[in-house]
């Protein structure tokens, strides 16, 4: 069991339905309809597969499981080297879980180059989980970086009216902060002579260059989060990409930057992370609560779901920056919670959107009287955003606001205001949308949620329900490994402590 | 007297020269009907080059009283130069006919330019040097004018000719200051004498003569601010010759640039590291900057190998084993994503006729997905992004520059690619975003397609096992330092 290489073959698989489904020839119709059943299969596979990790994870274990390692650039020390643990697992999972789903909501709505669109979903989710594998910071990177490419395509090409614009926006703006990312990882290795993740975890780096190396990734993770004042280009992304794509980028791709920090920055870089924390919660109270209060002024409602993303994950940042176990643990649940319920909200747009095209709020009022069963998902999912007890997103936002209650009283109270913002423009959206009157006459003949879009939105609505009255078995998987990063870094901060005392 | 032994390092270039010199005279005997057979054989015969090149080659050797050196790295460069020459010849052979230039001095011509590019990475010696790189430019000159009936065609020829002279006599007139103030054109002389400076550094003299070296040799690769001819010349020379031009003469220079600079002068990167830093980032920064208003394929393709010449550059500046590697890897990967490119821009015809406008691949992904599959791939190795070949060019030269503690020059390089990765987006934007255009022919010859697909592959799996070219960049960079 341990030999088998199911890390790689989670990661690999779905290429290989990619190329698949290159080779499909046929009428456009024939090849549309194969290249949605392969996609489909593939990354439903793939899911079920992914699954062996949750079942084969070792709970007790903070350290690296699933472990591949064999030589890749020798000339340079790389390794093709492959493991998770606490932190990562779940994200893998997350992914597999997406990606079958996105394929799902594509079904009807992409109509036009079915065949590259459902090649590049595939080709993400390979980049997505090998992202989230990788333990060798060249792959690591190529991994990271290599989703701009798929990402650029889907939004430029099946976006919509400003795609253009946006997928620019999106590409350049990621580039920038991982081309300065890639410029510490060299620093890094030359003064550790080796790429290798686990061993960088234990490496102590020198005080006067961690500052500079923290920036270079703080600059890259900053814009993949992304936080305030660099989020512009999600907005932008969201509004133009087709839905899967937001759900995508909403549900795993936000999570890359987040991950970076808890991979990197905070264990590799100690020092930095302690004298830097301040300015980082800074800058996440100023998302929480800006990006809540024009989500309260939005029109589109993907836009608003996109800036109520940015006030989310501006809880994560917080919560990773505390560096105790409530608010870590609660990052990566809010993470987690958010990738699902967000991803399900930008699907419920998506759901009226194939039907109106549109996605002004104006246009819309009224919905519960044609379609009550999408009014009942939207609601789930709508009250798991505002974190209601009994959603995913209440337990995730309660272990980051009790986390950050340990460091920072201040911090705590400004964050926990946000909580009430995000209360206040998710309902009024609800309220616009779902309930009044349906007076509009074009929406008179709107019909509910099909078949296939039930079964996109079940699994999803199972997810944020047991992650919220039985938390437990995810908390199981991440504790462990937070500990460990937990008392890592307290480690670390002791010892400089120690030598700082001892200069005295 | 010459014995066969002593000529025994040059026997490719031995064999080379007598091809060119048996094909100019069946071309002769032939006429022009005999073009497409002289043009095969050119390209056979620097098969055979690159066998005997292989057999020949162990070690480092010196032929011709030292003026002469073979070693690993011009080992790795000569085989590039072999692929980028044979490559242009075979891409020339379908549109030469289609245009109606088809002549059988073209390949004879592109074979002479390889005689000299070959001599110029084996140079060991200022005179040798001179003579190699004259050699190639006369050649270049002519295949730049090489559609004698077309305004633009002339125009090339004639603007590349006018500064290619004026940088060979600065090239000329900075060795002469050398051989003045230094008393020897060998480079084994020059680098024993500056050795001997010890604290004193060199005369004055003998800086001026080096930047003068310095600025006919950025000349060559067209490096900022010496490139103004790049654009013209290569929107005007028939395609296969831009797409010639693009590699085989700029890895040439390339090579002469880092054997002069860390072979002889290598002592005196104090006095040098700065100017290529400079020129570097003149590069860089332009490259990305004036390829974002490019119209014309070419031109755009013109700019972005100034670019690319840019981050070459930055190995060359860190002057150090890591820095060599990084270029040699760098040019391996140049080679292939241009002659990829290119490939592709012989495959834009409408009516039989060549259109260069960017605006032209408009919706290319509708028309010819396969075509615009490849060269949206070897736009974004272009720009540089994972997993593609690109990336681990400018990977292994920012390695070099951190490791030399070119922070800022890594900081500008960085920030320079994400600027050029734009342009290279627009293109893909175009292809992929836009409403198709009028199709192209499907007039794309099997040559062409088969160099665009092995070029393609080559740029895509590259990942797979980067150690092969890697790891002969690194022994060639070993062998270069250590002699």
């Amino acid at each position: 069991m341990s030999d088998f290489p199911i890390l790689s073959l989670v990661t690999f698989l779905p290429l290989v339905g990619a190329l698949a489904i290159l080779i499909i020839r046929g009428s456009e119709e024939v090849v549309a309809r194969n290249a949605r059943a392969t996609a489909l299969w593939t990354s439903l596979i793939t899911f079920f597969l992914s699954l062996m990790l949750w079942t084969g994870f070792d709970r007790k274990s903070a350290a690296f499981q699933f472990v591949e390692k064999n030589p890749w650039i020798e000339s340079f020390g790389i390794n093709y080297h492959m493991g998770v643990d606490g932190i990562s697992v779940l994200f893998v999972l997350l992914s597999t879980l997406l990606t079958p789903i996105c394929v799902l909501a594509s079904w009807e709505a992409i109509k036009t180059r079915v065949k590259e669109y459902m090649i590049a979903f595939l080709i993400l989710e390979t980049l997505m989980v090998g992202m989230f594998c990788a333990l060798d910071f060249v792959l690591f990177y190529i991994f990271f970086e290599g989703v701009l490419i798929p990402m650029f395509l889907i939004i430029g090409v099946w976006g919509g009216q400003r795609r253009v614009y946006a997928a620019f926006k999106f590409f350049l703006y990621t580039l920038t902060g991982s081309v300065l990312m890639l410029l510490a990882i060299l620093a890094i290795y030359l003064q550790a002579g080796t790429m290798d993740i686990p061993t960088l975890l234990k490496y102590a780096l020198p005080t006067d260059i961690q500052y500079w190396l923290w920036l270079a990734f703080f600059a890259s993770f900053a814009v993949k989060v992304p936080m305030w004042p660099v989020h512009t280009w999600l907005p932008d992304a969201h509004v133009e990409a087709p839905t899967a794509g937001s759900v995508i980028l909403a549900g795993v791709l936000l999570k890359m930057g987040a991950y970076g920090f808890l991979r990197f920055s905070v264990p590799m870089l100690p020092i930095a992370t302690d004298i830097f924390t301040p300015m980082v919660f800074a800058l996440s109270i100023i998302a929480v609560i800006y990006t809540s209060l024009v989500a309260l002024v939005q029109l589109d409602m993907k836009k608003l779901i996109a800036y109520s993303s940015v006030a989310h994950m501006g809880f994560v940042t917080l919560g990773i920056f505390t560096l105790n176990q409530q608010g870590v643990t609660g990052a990566i649940y809010q993470m987690l919670s958010h990738g699902i319920v967000s991803a399900a909200l930008f699907l419920c747009v998506g759901v009226i959107y194939d039907r109106m095209h549109t996605r002004e709020i104006e246009r819309y009022g009224g919905l519960a009287e044609r379609m009550p069963v999408y009014a009942f998902f939207f609601m789930v999912f709508m009250l798991a955003s505002v974190g209601l007890p009994g959603t995913g997103g209440f337990v995730g936002e309660i272990l980051v606001l009790v986390g950050l209650f340990k460091v920072s009283t201040w911090a705590a109270t400004l964050a926990a205001t946000g909580v009430i913002l995000g209360a206040a423009y998710m309902l009024w959206l609800y309220r616009r949308v779902i309930f009044g009157k349906l007076t509009k006459d074009d929406l008179k003949s709107i019909v509910d949620m099909n078949r296939r879009e039930v079964a996109v939105f079940t699994p999803l609505l199972v997810l944020t329900i047991l992650m919220g009255v039985y938390p437990g078995p995810f908390l199981e998987i991440i504790e462990v490994s937070v500990a460990n990063l937990v008392d890592q870094h307290k480690i670390a901060m002791s010892a400089v402590n120690a030598l700082s005392v001892a200069g005295q | 007297m010459l014995s066969m032994n002593q000529l025994m390092p040059a026997l490719p270039e031995i064999v080379l020269a007598c091809s060119c010199m048996a094909l100019l005279m069946l071309g002769v005997f032939r006429g022009d009907s005999s073009t497409r057979s002289v043009s095969w054989i050119a390209v056979l015969a620097l098969v055979v080059v690159g066998v005997v090149l292989t057999s020949v080659q162990s070690g480092r050797m010196v032929a011709f009283g030292g003026q002469f050196i073979v070693d690993d790295f011009a080992h790795f460069m000569k085989w590039l130069i072999i692929i980028g020459s044979s490559l242009a010849i075979i891409m020339s052979i379908n549109f030469n006919e289609q245009e109606s230039i088809a002549r059988f001095e073209y390949p004879v011509l592109i074979l002479f330019a390889t005689l000299g590019m070959f001599m110029m990475v084996s140079a060991n010696d200022l005179i040798s040097l001179y003579v190699g790189l004259e050699l190639q430019s006369l050649s270049l000159y002519v295949v730049a004018a090489f559609r004698r009936d077309s305004l633009k065609s002339s125009e090339a020829g004639l603007k590349y000719f006018v500064l290619g002279a004026l940088s060979s006599g600065m090239l000329l007139y900075g060795c002469s200051l050398i051989y003045g103030y230094a008393g020897t054109t060998s480079f084994e002389g020059l680098a024993t004498l500056f050795k001997g400076l010890g604290g004193t550094g060199p005369s004055v003299g003998l800086v001026v003569g080096l930047v003068f070296l310095i600025a006919g040799l950025a000349f060559k690769v067209s490096a900022v601010p010496f490139h103004m001819w790049t654009p013209d010349v290569y929107e005007g020379a028939p395609t296969p010759v831009t797409a010639f031009f693009a590699v085989a003469p700029k890895i040439a220079a390339i090579a002469l640039f880092i054997r002069v600079l860390t072979g002889p002068f290598g002592v005196l990167i104090s006095e040098w590291q700065q100017v290529i830093v400079l020129i570097s980032i003149a590069s860089m920064v332009l490259g990305a900057l004036a390829a974002i208003w490019q119209d014309n394929i070419k031109r755009l393709l013109a700019y972005s190998s100034i670019g690319h010449v840019g981050y070459a550059l930055i190995g060359l500046a860190a002057g150090t084993e890591a820095g060599i590697r990084g270029i040699l890897v760098y040019m391996a990967i140049y080679l292939a994503m241009n002659i990829g490119t290119f490939c592709c821009v012989l495959a834009m015809r409408r009516t039989g006729r060549m259109v260069e406008g960017i605006s032209d691949l408009a919706g290319l992904s509708r028309n010819q997905p396969m075509l615009a599959l490849a060269l949206a791939i070897l736009m974004f190795s272009m720009a540089g992004i994972p997993p593609l070949a690109g990336f681990f060019g400018k990977l292994y030269i920012f390695l070099a520059a951190i490791e030399s503690g070119l922070y800022t020059l890594a900081i500008i390089g960085v920030l320079a690619s994400v600027i050029g990765a734009y342009y290279y987006l627009r293109i893909i934007k175009i292809m992929y975003f836009d409403e198709p255009a009028e199709a192209f022919d499907r007039s794309i010859s099997g040559e062409i397609k088969i160099i665009l697909v092995g070029t393609t592959l080559f740029v895509t799996f590259f990942i797979i096992r980067p150690d092969i070219i890697v790891g002969g960049a690194g022994t060639a960079a070993r062998m270069l330092l250590a002699g």
